[in-house]
C-alpha cells in the first residue's frame, strides 16, 4: 500500500483487515477526501483565476459550507418583501434609521461572539449594558464628569463584571449558563438600585444631555466628513489587503488571484459610496437633516479591532482552539483560565459599548430597558450571522450581518405597523430558519463525505 | 498498588523502540511516567547522560520529550498550520506570523514526506485518521523533540492509513528522532521497530533487538511473561 489519502474520518472506521473490497473503497475514499479538502479550503487559496474561484466557491456552497450566503440571500429576501409592502422601506431616511437600530444589535451580537466561540454563553449582556449605561449617565449627568471619563468608567465597570463572571466560570468551574443567568437577574437589580439611589427623583429615567454622547447616534457628519471617512476606511482596508497578499506571494505561498482582490475591493468601495450617498441625502421631505451618523464608523472601528484581535493574535487563536478542543489547547500549553476570563471580559466590555450606543440613541437610560430581550437578540444576531452555539466557529462580522437582519425585521415590521407580538414571532422564525439552513447544509455535507 | 515494578529500560537514540504488552501490562503507566504525567515513586530517569526529574508534562516537553496520544489532541476547527503551531506561535510585531508558520509547517511536512494533504490551510476536521496522526507527529518534530512517544499510533486506522503512519515512524527515526511506540499490533511493531520491550503485569520481562524475536515468541512473552523456548530467547533484562 502506498500512502494513499483515505477518506475523511471514514478511514478510522474502516476494518483494518485487508479485504477484496478495500481497494475500491480506498479509491472512493480518496475521491471523498479530495472533495472534502476542496470544501474545507478557502477557495481563494486554491484558485488561480476568477472563474476558477467562482467554481471552487460554488462547489463549496453545494458541499454544505455555505459561509455567509444564506444570510445574504435571506437579507435580500427580507428587503424585497418589506419594500414591496411599503415603498418607504428603502428610503434614505429609513435605511439610516435601520442602520442605527442595527448598531445596538450588532454590538450585542459581537459581545456574544466572544463567549460563543468558547462554547460558553453570556445571558447577562443585556443588563450589563444597562449597568454600563447607568454608570455613564450618572457620571456625566448628576456627577458632572467629562464624557470621556464617564465612558471609560462605564466600560471599566462592564469589563470588571465580565472578569468576575469569567472567573466564576473558569476558576470555580460553574456553568456559564447559570453564572450569567444569575448575572442577568443581579445586574437588572443593580441597575435599578443605582438609579433609585443616585437619581431618586427622576422616575427611573436618567436623561443624557451631554452633546458628545447624544451625537454619537443622533449627530450627523457633514457630507465632506462622510466622504473623508469613507476614503480613510477604504484606503486602510485596501492597503492591508494588498500588502498581506503581496507578502504571501513574495514568499511563494498561495494567495487569492489579483483580479479577484481588485473585484472585492471594487465591491467594497461601491457599497461604501452607496451608503455614504444614502446617509448624505436628506431624510425625507421636511426632515431637513442629513449626514453619516458617527456611530456607523464607530461600529466599523470596533469590527476591525475585534476581527484583528480574533484572527491575528495569540489570544484570538487560543479562543478558537479552546472552542474546538479545550483539552488539545490545554496540552499545547494554552492558559485556558486566562483566555476564557479575557473572553468574558471582552464580552462585558462590548456589552458596555452597546449600552452607551443604546442610551445615546434615546438620549436617556431607563430602568425599563429590556435586557432580557436584548440578550436573546444578542445570541440570535450571532447565530443568524453564522456563529456556532457549540464553540469554535464565528467571527465579529457574523454579528454585524445578523444584527442587520434583526434590525431589518424589526424596522420593516414597525414600518408596516405590526404589533410587537408579531415582531417577536417573526424574529423567532427567522432564527429557526437560519439554524435550519445551517444544519441541513451541514448534514448534506456529512452524507457526501461518507462520515460514519 | 504498583503499576510498574523494578523496571530498567534504555531507549537508544535515533531508533524505534516498541513497547508491547497485554492490556494491564503497564504500557500506559510507563509512557505517563516518561512524559512527566505520573512521576515515579522511586528510581531515576537519565536523559542525555544526566539525571532529570520531571514533575509535569511541561517539564518533559522542555527536555524534548513529546507524547502523541491516541486521541490526538488536535483542534478540528483549526487548520493544519494552526494546529502545528498551537501554543508556540511565532509573532511578528506582536501579531501572528502566518507566513513563517506556513513555510515552516510546509518544510516539516516535506521532511516527513507528507504529500497527501491538498492544502495545509484546510481544517484538520477534513483529514483522515492517518493524516491527523501525521499532523500530530509533525507537530512534535517541529518542536525539535528528541524523543517522540507514540501511543497506539495505528489503532483504528485502515490498511492504507496504517502504512502511511508506519512510513512516517520510519522517516522520523531517519531524521534522528528517537521513537518510543506503544502498540498492540505486532504486525506494525515488527515492521518498524528496531528494539522490542515487552511488559507483563507491571514487570519488564524482556528487551532486545526486534530481529531476535519472532511473532510467536513475542506473543508468549506478552501473555505469560516468559518463554518456553528459553534457548532461543534474547537475554532477559
Amino acid at each position: 500500500m502506498t500512502t494513499t489519502s483515505g477518506g475523511p474520518k471514514a478511514g478510522r472506521e474502516e476494518d483494518s483487515r485487508p479485504s477484496p473490497a478495500n481497494a475500491t473503497d480506498q479509491e472512493q475514499l480518496t475521491e471523498a477526501a479530495a472533495l472534502e479538502a476542496a470544501l474545507a479550503v478557502d477557495p481563494s487559496l486554491l484558485a488561480s483565476s476568477v472563474g476558477e474561484y467562482m467554481r471552487a466557491w460554488w462547489k463549496r456552497v453545494r458541499g454544505g459550507d455555505t459561509g455567509v450566503l444564506p444570510i445574504v440571500v435571506g437579507l435580500v429576501a427580507i428587503v424585497i418583501i418589506f419594500q414591496v409592502q411599503n415603498s418607504l422601506f428603502l428610503s434614505s431616511g429609513n435605511i439610516t434609521n435601520l442602520f442605527i437600530q442595527a448598531s445596538v444589535f450588532v454590538l450585542f451580537g459581537m459581545a456574544e461572539v466572544f463567549v460563543l466561540l468558547l462554547g460558553e454563553i453570556d445571558l447577562s449582556v443585556g443588563y450589563v449594558a444597562g449597568v454600563g449605561a447607568v454608570v455613564v449617565a450618572l457620571l456625566v449627568g448628576p456627577v458632572g464628569l467629562p464624557w470621556i471619563v464617564a465612558v471609560m468608567a462605564g466600560l471599566a465597570a462592564t469589563t470588571a463584571i465580565g472578569i468576575v463572571q469569567g472567573t466564576l466560570v473558569t476558576r470555580l468551574h460553574l456553568p456559564s449558563f447559570v453564572v450569567t443567568l444569575s448575572g442577568l437577574l443581579f445586574f437588572e437589580g443593580a441597575m435599578i438600585w443605582m438609579v433609585d439611589t443616585f437619581s431618586p427623583t427622576t422616575g427611573g429615567v436618567i436623561t443624557v444631555t451631554n452633546p458628545v454622547i447624544a451625537d454619537l447616534v443622533n449627530g450627523n457628519m457633514t457630507a465632506i466628513e462622510g466622504w473623508i471617512t469613507l476614503l480613510v476606511v477604504f484606503v486602510a482596508y485596501a492597503a492591508i489587503t494588498v500588502r498581506r497578499e503581496s507578502r504571501r506571494r513574495s514568499q511563494g505561498l498561495t494567495a487569492p488571484p489579483a483580479r479577484l482582490t481588485v473585484i472585492r475591493l471594487a465591491l467594497v468601495l461601491l457599497a461604501g459610496v452607496l451608503l455614504v450617498l444614502i446617509f448624505n441625502s436628506t431624510r425625507g421631505p421636511g426632515v431637513g437633516f442629513s449626514g453619516l451618523p458617527p456611530v456607523i464608523p464607530a461600529i466599523l472601528v470596533v469590527l476591525v479591532a475585534f476581527t484583528f484581535l480574533l484572527s491575528s493574535t495569540r489570544f484570538g487563536r487560543y479562543v478558537y482552539a479552546i472552542g474546538g478542543n479545550a483539552e488539545a489547547a490545554r496540552r499545547a500549553g494554552v492558559n485556558l483560565a486566562l483566555t476564557r476570563t479575557a473572553a468574558f471580559a471582552l464580552s462585558g466590555f462590548t456589552a458596555g459599548l452597546a449600552g452607551i450606543v443604546y442610551e445615546s440613541r434615546l438620549e436617556s437610560i431607563s430602568t425599563d430597558i429590556d435586557g432580557g430581550t436584548y440578550v436573546l437578540y444578542a445570541v440570535a444576531a450571532a447565530v443568524i450571522g453564522g456563529a456556532s452555539l457549540f464553540g469554535g466557529r464565528g467571527k465579529p462580522v457574523h454579528a454585524l450581518l445578523g444584527g442587520v437582519v434583526i434590525a431589518a425585521i424589526y424596522n420593516g415590521m414597525g414600518l408596516l405597523g405590526l404589533a410587537a407580538a408579531i415582531q417577536y414571532m417573526v424574529t423567532a422564525l427567522v432564527l429557526l430558519a437560519a439554524l435550519t439552513v445551517d444544519r441541513v447544509a451541514r448534514r448534506g455535507r456529512a452524507f457526501r463525505s461518507a462520515d460514519g | 498498588m504498583q503499576a510498574l515494578v523494578d523496571i530498567s529500560l534504555a531507549i537508544p537514540r535515533g531508533q524505534v523502540t516498541a513497547l508491547v504488552g497485554d492490556n494491564g501490562a503497564g504500557k500506559t503507566a510507563m509512557i505517563k511516567t516518561i512524559s512527566g504525567i505520573w512521576p515515579p515513586d522511586g528510581g531515576q530517569v537519565v536523559w542525555d547522560g544526566r539525571v532529570v526529574h520531571m514533575h509535569s508534562p511541561k517539564e518533559a516537553t522542555a527536555l524534548g520529550i513529546t507524547t502523541v496520544y491516541q486521541d490526538l489532541a488536535l483542534c478540528d476547527n483549526l487548520d493544519i498550520v494552526q494546529n502545528m503551531f498551537l501554543g508556540h506561535e511565532p509573532l511578528r510585531f506582536g501579531t501572528l506570523d502566518e507566513i513563517t508558520m506556513e513555510l515552516t509547517a510546509r518544510q516539516t511536512l516535506d521532511l516527513l514526506a507528507v504529500t497527501t494533504v491538498r492544502s495545509i490551510r484546510q481544517p484538520v476536521a477534513s483529514l483522515s485518521g492517518g493524516q491527523r496522526q501525521t499532523v500530530a507527529v509533525a507537530r512534535a518534530v517541529m518542536a525539535h523533540s528528541k524523543l517522540v512517544i507514540l501511543d497506539e499510533p495505528t489503532a483504528a486506522l485502515g490498511v492504507a492509513q496504517t502504512a502511511m503512519v508506519l512510513g512516517l515512524v520510519k522517516r522520523l527515526a531517519e531524521q534522528g528522532v528517537t521513537v518510543l511506540m506503544v502498540s498492540h499490533n505486532l504486525n506494525d511493531v515488527f515492521e518498524v521497530a528496531d528494539r522490542l520491550v515487552i511488559l507483563h503485569l507491571g514487570h519488564l520481562v524482556v528487551t532486545g533487538p526486534a530481529s531476535d524475536f519472532d511473532r510467536q515468541l513475542a506473543v508468549e512473552y506478552m501473555t505469560t511473561g516468559r518463554a518456553q523456548r528459553a534457548s532461543t530467547a534474547p537475554a532477559s533484562a
